[in-house]
C-alpha cells in the first residue's frame, strides 16, 4: 500500500512543481507515475505531430489571408532533429518559389509573416489564428503592409531571415512551436528581426516566449511584439540592443509571496 | 603533424592527424556527424580505434589537438602536466593503458597518484576503446573526495543537489520544493537554484534566502545560485552570503569566451569565494557544469570530437579544486546526443574521464522532450552511474523541472539508487536526517520518521495561518 499521507500536501498551492507526490516504500506511487508518463507522451506527440498546413491554409483563406507553403532543407523530422543547420534554410524549390513570388509582387513589404512547425506543430495549430488576429490589429494601426502567411514545414527560427531577405521585407515576424515541456506541449514562440538577412545570429533577434493559454496571453504577446517593432523601426535595429528597454517597458511581475520556511525570523 | 594508417585484412584506413583518429574512433553520436568529424561507417570507426590503441601515450604530449599558441586551455593542460606522475604509464600505448587500468595494478591509490600525469586527451582516447563495463569498473576504483560544509565522494555515499527551480523565482514556491526534497532526504550536495531572472538584486535575494534556511534548520549543506561567475563576484562584493561559486565551462578558449569567461575570470571567482571562508570542513567551493556538444554549439570545437572537447573542460575544472562538477548530459538536445543509448554512453564516459583526471564528478541524468529518450533510459544511466560510484546526481520534484523544461532525476530516484545499491548520503547530512527525524538508513533500509519533524511541522503551521 502506498504511504500516500502527505502532511505537506498544502504546499502544492505554492508551486506548479510536482511536490508532495507521496511514496510507496521509497518509490513513486502509481497515480503520480502514470500522470508523468502521460505528460511525457503528450510532449513527445507534440514533437512528432505533422504540421497540418492544409488545415491552417484553409482557415487563413476563410479569413481572407493568402498563404504560401514552403519547406526547409530538412527532409523529415528525423533529419530535422539531428541537423539544425538544414532546418535553418529553405530547400532549393522553396527558395525559387519565393524568388518568383517576389518578382511577381515587386516593391517590398513592411512585415513578412512566417509560421513554422518548429518543435511543436500543436502550438502552431492552436495559436496561429488567434494570435495573428491580435497582431494584425497593431500592424493595421501602424499602416504596415504584410506578406502572405508563409508556412514552413520542418522550419527553425533562422529560416525566417532567409524568407525576409528574399521578400525584401523591412521586418520579419516568426511564429514557431517551442520545445514542449512536460506541462506545456503547446507553447508558441515569437521571433522578430529588423532588416532580416541570411546569416544573422540570435543576437539580432528578439524573442517572446511561452505564448499559450496557461502562459503569456495573445493580447500581451501582441502588445510586446508591437512595442518591439515600433522601437525597431525608430532605431533601425533589433536584438540584444533593443531587448532590455522593451523588457522594462512591459515588466509585469507579481509581488513575490512570503517564504513560510523563514516565518517568525 | 603525423598521419596514421591502419590495415585490417586487405583494407587500409588512413587518418590525417591525431584529432582525426580520435574523432573517428569515437562511438557514434549525432554531434560528431553534425560537425562532420565522425567515421564514415562502422568499419572505419573500429579501424580508428585500432589505430588509436597503437599510439603511445607519450605522443599526446607532442601533438596537441588545438594549438598551444592560440588556446589557453591547451596551455593549461601542457603547462600543468606532471611528468613524474605520468612515469607509471609513460611507456604504454593507449591500448596498453586500457589493459593497465583494468588490471589490479590500478587501484584507488595508484590512480590518485596518476591523475596529475594524465592529460584530458589521454583520458578521452582510452575511453573511446572502452566498453560500458570498462568505464564503470575503472571509475568505481577511484574516489575524489571534497569538502565544504559536507563531505562529498566517500565510498558508499551518493549525494544529491536539491534543485528547487521555479519559473518566476517565487520564494514560497522555491521553499515548497526545498522542503519536499529535504523530507525525501535530498540536498546534501547542495541546494542549487537555476534562477529565472538574472538580475543582481534577485540573485542576492535568493542567496540570502538559501543561507537563512540552511542556518535556521542547521542543515549541513551548501547553497548555490547558478548565475554567471561575474555576478557571483558582484554578490560577494556586496557582502551577500554565498557558498559555492558556479560557472558553465567548456574545453576550448573560444567556447569559454562564448560563455563570457576565461581562466583569469574563473580565478577571480575562486579567490572571491575563498575570501568568504565559509567552508567548515574544507574549502572546495567551485561548482562547474559542462556537457558534450557545448564547444560545437559555440562553433568553437576546431574539428575536435565532442567527447574530447568535454574532457578538456575537466582540465579547466580541476585547476580550481572544485567542490563538484556536473556533466549535464542530456540537456543539450538530440543534435548532439540523439537517443537514450548515446546519452547513457556519454554520461559514463564523462564520469570516467572526469574521475580519472581527479575531478569530483556528478551527472545531471537528463533528457529533453525532443530526444529519443525516456524514464527507462534515465533509470538505466542512474543505476550504472550508481555502480560506477558517482559523487552526486540531481534531485527535483517528480523529475519535472518546471523552469528549465527538461526531465532529470527525482527525489524518489535518489532513494531508489541508495536503496538498491546500499548507498548513503554524505555523513554529516546522514546524521542531520537522523537527528531531525526525517529518516535513518541502515545499508539499503530506509526508515522514515513516523511524523513530520517538529521544526518543519511548525513551518507548515505558519502556512496554514496564511
Amino acid at each position: 500500500m502506498a504511504d500516500n499521507l502527505n502532511p505537506w500536501l498544502d504546499l502544492r498551492r505554492l508551486t506548479p512543481a510536482r511536490i508532495a507526490l507521496g511514496r510507496t516504500g521509497t518509490s513513486m506511487p502509481t497515480q503520480a507515475q502514470l500522470d508523468f508518463q502521460y505528460a511525457h507522451a503528450q510532449a513527445r506527440d507534440a514533437v512528432h505531430l505533422p504540421f497540418d498546413h492544409p488545415g491552417l491554409s484553409a482557415q487563413l483563406t476563410e479569413r481572407g489571408r493568402e498563404s504560401l507553403l514552403l519547406h526547409s532543407a530538412a527532409a523529415d523530422r528525423h533529419s530535422y532533429l539531428q541537423r539544425p543547420d538544414l532546418g535553418r534554410k529553405l530547400n532549393d524549390d522553396s527558395a525559387q518559389q519565393l524568388r518568383d513570388y517576389a518578382l511577381a509582387n515587386p516593391g517590398g513589404i513592411d512585415v513578412a509573416v512566417v509560421v513554422a512547425d518548429g518543435l511543436s506543430a500543436l502550438a502552431v495549430h492552436r495559436h496561429t489564428l488567434p494570435f495573428l488576429a491580435r497582431m494584425e490589429e497593431h500592424t493595421a494601426t501602424e499602416g504596415w503592409s504584410l506578406s502572405p502567411v508563409i508556412l514552413v514545414e520542418q522550419g527553425r527560427v533562422a529560416v525566417a531571415d532567409e524568407i525576409g531577405e528574399l521578400l525584401g521585407a523591412r521586418m520579419v515576424v516568426m511564429l514557431i512551436g517551442e520545445r514542449p515541456g512536460l506541462s506545456s506541449p503547446d507553447s508558441l514562440g515569437l521571433y522578430f528581426t529588423y532588416a532580416p538577412k541570411i546569416g544573422l545570429t540570435d543576437a539580432f533577434r528578439n524573442c517572446i516566449s511561452n505564448v499559450r493559454l496557461e502562459g503569456l496571453s495573445y493580447g500581451m504577446a501582441a502588445h510586446r511584439l508591437a512595442y518591439l517593432m515600433r522601437e525597431a523601426c525608430r532605431r533601425q535595429l533589433s536584438g540584444v540592443n533593443l531587448k532590455d528597454e522593451a523588457q522594462v517597458q512591459t515588466l509585469d511581475l507579481e509581488a513575490p509571496s512570503e517564504n513560510f520556511l523563514l516565518k517568525g525570523d | 603533424m603525423a598521419t596514421f594508417s591502419h590495415a585490417v585484412g586487405t583494407q587500409t584506413y588512413r587518418f590525417d592527424s591525431l584529432k582525426d583518429v580520435m574523432a573517428k574512433a569515437s562511438p557514434a553520436r549525432s554531434g560528431d556527424f553534425l560537425a562532420g568529424v565522425a567515421a564514415q561507417n562502422d568499419g572505419e570507426r573500429v579501424a580508428a580505434q585500432m589505430a588509436l590503441a597503437d599510439i603511445p601515450l607519450a605522443y599526446f604530449l607532442q601533438e596537441v589537438l588545438i594549438p598551444y599558441e592560440t588556446d589557453e586551455v591547451t596551455r593549461l593542460i601542457i603547462d600543468s602536466h606532471d611528468l613524474q606522475a605520468f612515469a607509471t604509464v609513460s611507456h604504454l600505448t593507449v591500448g596498453g593503458f586500457r589493459d593497465w587500468l583494468l588490471s589490479d595494478a590500478a587501484d584507488e591509490h595508484s590512480l590518485r597518484a596518476l591523475a596529475p600525469g594524465l592529460t584530458p586527451e589521454m583520458a578521452a582516447a582510452v575511453s573511446k576503446i572502452m566498453r560500458v563495463q570498462d568505464l564503470i569498473l575503472v571509475a568505481q576504483k577511484i574516489r575524489v573526495v571534497t569538502r565544504f560544509r559536507g563531505t562529498m565522494g566517500l565510498r558508499g555515499r551518493l549525494s544529491t543537489r536539491l534543485q528547487p527551480n521555479h519559473p518566476t523565482d517565487d520564494p514560497a514556491g522555491i521553499a515548497a520544493s526545498i522542503l519536499d526534497g529535504l523530507l525525501y532526504g535530498n540536498g546534501d550536495a547542495m541546494i542549487g537554484i537555476n534562477p529565472a531572472t538574472d538580475s543582481i538584486a534577485s540573485i542576492c535575494d535568493l542567496l540570502n534566502m538559501l543561507d537563512a534556511i540552511i542556518q535556521r534548520y542547521e542543515i549541513p549543506t551548501q547553497s548555490c545560485v547558478l548565475t554567471h561567475v561575474t555576478t557571483s563576484i558582484e554578490a560577494i562584493n556586496r557582502g551577500v552570503p554565498l557558498d559555492l561559486v558556479f560557472q558553465s565551462i567548456a574545453g576550448t578558449e573560444a567556447a569559454n569566451a562564448s560563455f563570457g569567461i576565461n581562466l583569469n575570470v574563473l580565478q577571480e571567482g575562486y579567490e572571491a569565494g575563498l575570501s568568504l571562508n565559509r567552508g567548515t570542513l574544507g574549502n572546495n567551493l567551485m561548482y562547474f557544469e559542462t556537457g558534450q556538444g557545448s564547444a560545437l554549439s559555440a562553433n568553437a570545437h576546431f574539428g575536435v570530437d565532442q567527447q574530447t572537447c568535454e574532457t578538456r573542460a575537466y582540465a579547466v575544472a580541476r585547476h580550481f579544486k572544485p567542490f563538484l562538477v556536473n556533466t549535464v548530459v542530456g540537456f543539450i538536445g538530440p543534435e548532439y546526443l540523439y537517443n537514450g543509448k548515446q546519452i547513457i554512453r556519454a554520461g559514463l564516459e564523462d564520469h570516467f574521464c572526469g574521475k580519472l583526471l581527479g575531478v569530483p564528478m556528478g551527472c545531471d541524468i537528463c533528457y529533453t522532450n525532443h530526444a529519443e529518450a525516456d524514464q527507462d533510459d534515465m533509470d538505466t544511466l542512474l543505476t550504472l552511474l550508481g555502480v560506477a560510484g558517482i559523487n552526486f546526481i540531481m534531485g527535483i520534484p517528480g523529475s519535472d523541472d518546471i523552469m528549465l523544461n527538461y526531465q532529470t532525476t527525482s527525489f524518489h530516484d535518489a532513494l531508489y539508487a541508495r536503496k538498491t545499491l546500499g548507498l548513503k548520503p554524505a555523513p554529516e547530512f546522514e546524521q542531520w536526517l537522523s537527528k531531525v527525524g526525517i529518516f535513518t538508513q541502515n545499508d539499503g533500509r530506509i526508515e522514515f520518521g513516523h511524523q513530520l519533524p517538529p521544526a518543519f511541522r511548525q513551518a507548515l503551521a505558519h502556512l496554514g495561518g496564511r
